[in-house]
């Protein structure tokens, strides 16, 4: 499932003219840092987790940024310039642009999928913490639904939104704005 | 009737004889071994263990708040009052509420953690870090993804900081080792803040909403 929204969601964001690389092609399971070490050998990319949850109300999509832990790992935004980036805090210096990208994202699915919320969600989702690269992540609810056929339908949607946000995040940054 | 073939009949008779002999005995060793109880894995003699009744001397009835899922909306959590017995140690009382988290679960909806789950050992520490450690069935119970994880390690947080008060932040073991994420997703890497929900250290009621009737120590 969660690789037919990838390959749709390849698809409409190719149609922009953007490079698009899956880190998973099967069902293969790649680790965290396997992943991370794929996007982070590109430059200037952003990188998307998709997501099939088991809960949440069916039939909506919400739209993660990282919540950096409050103690432990000393946040790497305040490390000075030129600095190295930490792989495990590789995503710290690019909170900003993933909660940028995040709401962008999420205000799309607010108007494909009824019920989905306006303003994105932070959560410390631990594919994020290690890319350094603006990412977020997005889960779809749920597996529980009786009609599978129901969450296949969901997957146009939810390429041709993500698209569109990834297109006006692009016009944001690529103009230097915020 | 060759002398080969005469051997092997005696041979067998002889066997049959002393089949027929071990049979009764051989019949007795099988009831008895039935009669015997299974040996207990060490996971459920532990899990036995751990969830029996935590009761300590200071233990008072109070209304706790405990953090379940809400049942109007699948992405919320909401306090719901639960009568408990609840010990004045902060460690004692955070296990006795945990513990109510797993067991007390109101419905198999409202529920946030793993029925089969169960919480292994409770530690505060003096800055405020608590350190929750689990058994492996808080990972392989849990419903994957990002929310229902989230919510599973926010409902211990909420019920921890409206009922014991002093701890800051929480911290997630699995089976005594620190896990890479919670069932896939949620990162165990950091602290989770723990709000502060709970009145103040210090006062009679040590955390307590209500106090009620004090409970006798168990002998």
């Amino acid at each position: 499932m969660v690789l037919s929204f990838a390959r749709l969601l390849r698809i409409s964001l190719e149609a922009q003219g953007l490079r698009v690389l899956l880190t998973r092609q099967a069902n293969d399971d790649p680790s965290f840092d396997d992943r991370s070490r794929v996007a982070n050998a590109q430059r200037n990319g952003i990188f998307i987790s998709l997501h099939v949850a088991s809960t949440g109300q069916p039939g909506t999509v919400r739209v993660y940024s990282l919540l950096q832990p409050t103690a432990g790992p000393q946040s790497a935004a305040n490390a000075p310039r030129g600095a190295l980036l930490s792989w495990d805090r590789a995503q710290y210096k690019f909170i900003e642009q993933s909660r940028r990208l995040a709401e962008l994202i999420q205000i799309q699915m607010a108007q494909h999928f009824h019920g989905s919320s306006e303003t994105p969600f932070e959560a410390p989702v631990r594919q994020l913490r290690t890319v350094a690269a603006p990412a977020v992540a997005i889960e779809v609810s749920s597996v529980s639904v009786q009609d599978k056929g129901a969450l296949d339908q969901m997957g146009p949607g939810l390429a041709d939104g993500v698209a569109r946000a990834v297109a006006a995040f692009r016009t944001i940054y690529e103009s230097g704005g915020r | 009737m060759s002398k080969g073939l005469k051997t092997t009949i005696i041979i067998l008779a002889v066997m049959v004889a002393v089949g027929l002999v071990t049979l009764p005995s051989l019949r007795r060793a099988v009831e008895r071994q039935r009669a015997t109880p299974t040996p207990q894995t060490e996971e459920q003699s532990r899990r036995e263990v751990m969830q029996q009744p935590i009761s300590t001397s200071t233990d008072v009835q109070v209304q706790a708040q405990l953090y379940w899922l809400s049942a109007g909306s699948p992405t919320a959590l909401e306090p719901t009052a639960v009568l408990l017995p609840l010990s004045a140690d902060p460690v004692e009382r955070s296990k006795q509420l945990i513990n109510a988290l797993i067991l007390r679960a109101p419905s198999a909806e409202k529920r946030t953690l793993p029925a089969e789950a169960s919480l292994l050992a409770f530690y505060v520490q003096p800055d405020g870090t608590a350190i929750a450690d689990f058994s492996d069935e808080i990972i392989s119970g849990m419903p994957s993804g990002i929310l229902s994880e989230q919510m599973a390690v926010e409902s211990v947080a909420l019920t921890l900081g409206a009922n014991v008060p002093g701890i800051k932040q929480l911290k997630v073991l699995v089976h005594g080792q620190e896990a890479e994420t919670l069932a896939g997703h949620l990162d165990l890497y950091g602290m989770f803040p723990v709000p502060s929900l709970a009145p103040a250290a210090g006062s009679d009621n040590v955390g307590v909403a209500a106090t009620t009737k004090k409970i006798p120590p168990k002998k």
